[in-house]
């Protein structure tokens, strides 16, 4: 049984609690103790800004040629807090049941509620770094409602809220690479997490320029590396986004958690062909203003705009009254796939919804539209060549967000002392479903309010330690262990490139570790992936050299996903329940809605590594509810 | 140190400085010219007082030393920017359209100001040095014969040619060079940005036809 | 679609590198221009030769990380577009495609396409922020800043840092980078307070990684996938005079 070591008492008073009794660490000292960070998104290049302001011995790492780029960047709608400018009845408990019911009672009460109470401290940082969130004309924030709860909580900066708060972060990190308390590693892969006497002491991490393998020694090491979505090959995150920084700390001793629960985020553009490689995103902010249906009839042929009002089906308003288009991601999601699988889908490939914004112009006018939106509608046309002011956007859901990652206690700490993990390569606050516009805010209260105090705490038994020598064994044998596995992908010489795997393993998942999920499913996907695996180490190609090479990146990303999809569908069979993103067909009702087994399954599942080819070995962390009580999630 | 560090904004502002006194001069050089225009015994006698009052006057004196060196520094900075230019990209593009999305006459400044110096060096030679170490004649009042000189230097065809692709040279700088002055130094506000360029096209057109006009005049006028 | 591609090769940062020309033949027009590359490289495996190495990670426009001179523009023959977001139908059947990196001496090539700018993370990290530590900020509502200003400063905030404006340069100039930033801060009264040192502290840095002079062209705008004003720039111009005119 693992003990998240949640502090006691009243919920409001968790926090507070745990801080003011905290371990601290002497200003003197800071400069002494070094930390790695490795990832550079919200989450990595806050905690990295924040310990070096703090004077610690930071050092950061990124695969992407500059922090700037992490995938954080992409993050369109927006980030919630609960400052309840609209008078509109918000506040910390509130943000706290929504976000708790949102992920549909699967996870933990106090870090959720730590995770709202943080929320508005995020907003003032963010304005004094010069985030220009949107305002209204009295020069006041401006806020949006979005997915999945009643009050306008979400700050936003156009639809590009991800990319001007990750800025501000990224600022604050080079302000303190200018200032030298930070040492900046970009274009550096980790490659295998060094553990000293069952502590997280440093990592190995591969030069992509050069192909050099570095040693680095820390007293604490944060993954903040974000999630493992691209799994699925067709996701919404960057092609360099990797699970296999957490999955070589797991194969080290850190336990994953919940690693099925993946958010297919419903307001996608469609697959247009095979040689698709990524589904860009369209901010589900779009669904504030536009209307979702499908044609009423089977294998329509006429253009959307010719389909009369009556013989369009507006699924979601008419499934879920109360939140409408609004209705959370899973629910959307899903509801499009029961549609599409159904046959009702549209476009060449009948594999999309229509996200309509005629009623919004004809209300508001194409100006106001213009004004809100503007810039998606111009990424819209700009990929498709559609101008959607005139017709309506295409949409499908497409795989986006790891709820599931490393698990880590109420301190962000993973079960190898002194390894952090952050943001969403955690599996902390979301549960079963994370909703819109709580990921920014996840990976950013985690990075400058969270681990700041946690770290601290873990930091002050680590002041007598002294610095960590590189050439312990322990470093030797991890890079000797690296060496050999590119090595070994470099023997191969077979005949298929990784991308080919990687799309084979997303097809595997999509279909039966994905939207809906089925025991038969499951078992054989766990077989496929096997034989995939095998054939992967028997018939791969790496051309190239061992210096600068893309391919021999995503090989190494490519054999981390094929162990790691593995893993996914053994923990989405063990959870015989439906919950959030997971739906087991098995457990519906009628209605085709998720039915959740509190009973059996109110648990938060770790999985141990045994080995390639061994079944993985869970362990459960039991959920407690003492502030609300899990019902059933209806947003009818 | 520090203080006198050239920064790559701080020499632009001595090109926009220079520029921008070249341009005073060349109203005022108009203004004065336009005396050409006069019919003819007018002309004559009154260009040839302006040119000799202006030869004497100790504050044109010191006007055109600094005219001197604001051609001299506009030059000498024009040729350090277009090294450092040079410096900033060693390896050029294989296959380079980059001109589709810009005016050619911004790209070659240099080339226009290159043109614009030898004619500068021309004009110069033709007046500038004649009136000042030639022996030129004296007109009814005693004063050199300027008036007489230009008629002589303008009848012949090709040279009122050069004059006038030159002075079409000397317009596209301007065209660029007026409005780039204005946002080198500062000029932000999106409005009288707008007015400044607006402005700078109507006198780089007024102020090259003004001069251009003047050789065709008397070429074929006189 | 069948496309003739030349491309630039060159195996690392000493290698003098060459132009190379391969044919595809079979194109789909909504293929993205990556995508495209993406098919050019399968192909260049399935013959056991090295394939293209470029720059390119979120494929929707926002990263910046995509990047290369097609056809001798950068981003390739639309305006204001990222190379991931151009597709196929912009060119046509049978055409020859020059692909090469962005070229600029403080853009050095590491290796084919790829080119490393890290320089305009130096830049950044010479003044590029607002001084504020974890923790030390006020309540957000106490700053009321009027919505045009703020919308202001998020055009120049927009800024993804792909240095197409760099590689369009006929200078090779990173005034229009440098000045997104400066502007943005300015902008805002937080920024406001530290505008003089990091003006010129910005300025120093940009000179120093051997960027060129700004002759106003005008094609940095032209071809920036955020379409960021070419005025930031003459704001640039006017915050540094201003800090030069009043420096104590």
């Amino acid at each position: 049984m693992l003990d998240a070591r949640i502090p006691d008492g009243p919920l409001e008073d968790k926090w507070s609690h745990y801080k003011a009794h905290a371990k601290l660490v002497n200003p003197a000292n800071r400069k002494k103790l070094e930390v790695i960070v490795v990832g550079t998104g919200l989450a990595g290049s806050s905690i990295a800004a924040s310990l070096g302001e703090m004077g610690y011995s930071v050092k950061s790492f990124c695969f992407q040629d500059t922090p700037r780029r992490a995938h954080s960047v992409a993050a369109q709608g927006g980030v919630n807090a609960c400052k309840n400018y609209k008078n509109d009845g918000d506040s910390v408990f509130r943000m706290f049941y929504d976000t708790i019911k949102g992920g549909d009672f699967r996870a933990r009460e106090g870090n959720v509620y730590r995770m709202a109470e943080c929320s508005a401290n995020l907003i003032d940082q963010a304005v004094a770094q010069g985030v220009p969130f949107g305002r209204e004309y009295g020069g006041y924030l401006n806020n949006r409602s979005f997915g999945g709860v009643q009050v306008s909580r979400t700050f936003y900066a156009r639809g590009q809220t991800g990319q001007q708060l990750l800025l501000g972060a990224y600022q604050a990190l080079m302000r303190q690479v200018g200032a030298g308390t930070v040492q900046l590693f970009a274009r550096h892969e980790m490659q295998d997490l060094v553990v000293i006497d069952g502590k997280a002491r440093g990592i190995i991490v591969r030069n992509m320029d050069t192909g050099e393998l570095e040693r680095h020694g820390a007293h604490a090491v944060v993954l903040a590396t974000g999630g493992f979505g691209k799994i699925y090959y067709l996701s919404t995150l960057a092609m360099g986004c990797n699970g296999s920084a957490i999955w070589r700390a797991h194969k080290r001793g850190a336990y994953m958690a919940n690693p099925s629960w993946t958010q297919i985020h419903p307001t996608s553009l469609p697959q247009s062909g095979e040689y698709q490689s990524k589904l860009t995103l369209m901010s589900e902010s779009l669904r504030n203003d536009g209307r979702i249906w499908v044609p009423k009839q089977k294998e329509e042929t006429r253009e959307p705009n010719q389909i009369p009002e009556e013989e369009r089906d507006y699924y979601l308003e008419r499934r879920y009254p109360a939140f409408g288009n609004l209705s959370p991601r899973d629910i959307a999601s899903r509801a499009a796939k029961e549609r599409i699988d159904a046959g009702f889908g549209i476009g060449p490939l009948k594999n999309a919804v229509y996200l309509d914004f005629s009623k919004a112009i004809k209300d508001q006018g194409e100006d106001k539209i213009r004004k809100k939106y503007g810039n998606l509608f111009r990424m819209y046309e700009k990929i498709t060549g559609v101008n959607a002011y005139q017709e309506p956007m295409r949409i499908s859901p497409a795989a986006h967000f790891s709820m599931g990652g490393l698990w880590v206690d109420y301190e962000l700490m993973t079960t190898i002392p002194g390894l952090f993990a952050l943001g969403e390569a955690n599996f902390a606050d979301h549960g079963a479903n994370r909703l819109g516009a709580n990921s920014l805010l996840q990976a950013s209260v985690d990075g400058y309010f969270i681990a700041p105090y946690t770290m601290a705490n873990y930091l002050a038994d680590e002041i007598k330690t002294g610095p960590i020598d590189i050439r312990h064994g322990a470093f030797a044998a991890a890079e000797e262990n690296v060496q050999q596995f590119l090595k070994r992908l470099m023997g191969i010489q077979g005949n298929l490139g990784a991308d080919y795997f990687h799309k084979e393993l997303g097809k595997i998942l999509y279909d039966k570790c994905g939207l809906s999920r089925s025991k038969e499913g499951l078992e054989a996907a766990i077989r496929e992936i096997n034989e995939l695996r095998e054939s992967f180490w028997q018939r791969l190609y790496v051309p190239g050299g061992y210096a600068l090479n893309s391919e021999l990146e995503k090989a190494g990303r490519v054999a981390d996903y094929l162990e790691l999809g593995a893993l996914m569908c053994y923990d989405a069979l063990m959870r015989d329940e439906s919950c959030g993103a997971h739906f087991r067909v098995e457990h519906q009702t009628p209605e085709g809605e998720a039915m959740r087994n509190d009973e059996d399954f109110s648990f938060i599942s770790a999985w141990e590594w045994a080995g390639v080819e061994k079944e993985p070995q869970l362990h459960k962390e039991p959920l407690h509810f003492e502030f609300v009580t899990p019902s059933v999630r209806s947003y009818k | 140190m520090g203080q006198w560090k050239q920064q790559t904004l701080s020499r632009k502002n001595w090109m926009a400085f220079t520029g921008l006194f070249l341009c005073l001069y060349l109203v005022i050089h108009l203004l004065g010219n336009l005396q050409l225009f006069l019919p003819e015994e007018r002309a004559h006698r009154q260009f040839n007082l302006y040119s000799h009052i202006l030869s004497g006057n100790i504050i044109i004196k010191i006007i055109s030393y600094i005219l001197f060196a604001s051609i001299i520094g506009h030059v000498v900075y024009a040729i350090i920017i277009t090294l450092t230019n040079t410096r900033a990209r060693k390896v050029k593009y294989h296959y380079d359209r980059r001109g589709a999305v810009s005016k050619w006459y911004s790209r070659n400044m240099g080339l226009l100001g290159t043109v614009i110096f030898i004619f500068l060096v021309i004009h110069l030679r033709d007046f500038w040095y004649v009136y000042k170490f030639g022996n030129l004649p004296l007109d009814a009042q005693g004063h050199k014969d300027l008036y007489i000189l230009v008629i002589s230097v303008y009848s012949e065809l090709w040279y009122v040619l050069l004059y006038v692709v030159c002075m079409v040279a000397l317009c596209y700088h301007l065209l660029h060079g007026f409005f780039s002055a204005a946002r080198t130094l500062g000029l932000y506000h999106p409005r009288y940005a707008k007015g400044v360029r607006i402005f700078g096209w109507v006198f780089s057109i007024v102020i090259c036809t003004g001069f251009a006009a003047m050789p065709v005049y008397v070429h074929f006028l006189k | 679609m069948r496309i003739r591609l030349k491309v630039w090769r060159q195996e690392n940062q000493q290698d003098p590198g060459k132009m190379m020309t391969y044919v595809l033949g079979d194109i789909n027009p909504h293929m993205s221009f990556l995508e495209m590359l993406d098919t050019l490289n399968e192909q260049l495996l399935q013959e056991g030769s090295r394939p293209v190495e470029f720059d390119h990670d979120c494929r929707e426009g926002i990263c910046g990380q995509c990047g290369i001179m097609i056809n001798g523009r950068a981003h390739g023959p639309l305006k204001n577009t990222t190379t991931c977001q151009l597709h196929m139908r912009s060119f046509k059947d049978n055409e020859e495609i020059v692909i090469e990196p962005f070229r600029a001496t403080a853009f050095p090539v590491k290796c084919d396409l790829k080119v490393d700018r890290t320089a305009f993370d130096r830049v950044i990290a010479s003044g590029g922020f607002i001084s504020v530590n974890t923790g030390q900020a006020p309540e957000a509502n106490s700053i009321p800043i009027s919505s045009p200003d703020v919308e202001a400063a998020f055009d120049a905030a927009a800024c993804i840092g792909c240095g197409a404006c760099v590689a369009v340069c006929k200078n090779s100039s990173a005034a229009l980078f440098t000045s997104a930033k400066i502007s943005h801060m300015v902008l805002l009264p937080q920024g406001e307070i530290e505008a003089q040192t990091r003006v010129r502290s910005m300025v120093d840095q940009m000179d120093a990684e051997g960027f060129g002079h700004c002759s106003n062209t005008e094609a940095c705008e032209a071809e920036c996938p955020q379409q960021i004003s070419v005025l930031h720039i003459a704001r640039m111009n006017y915050e540094y005079n201003k800090a030069q005119v009043l420096k104590k």
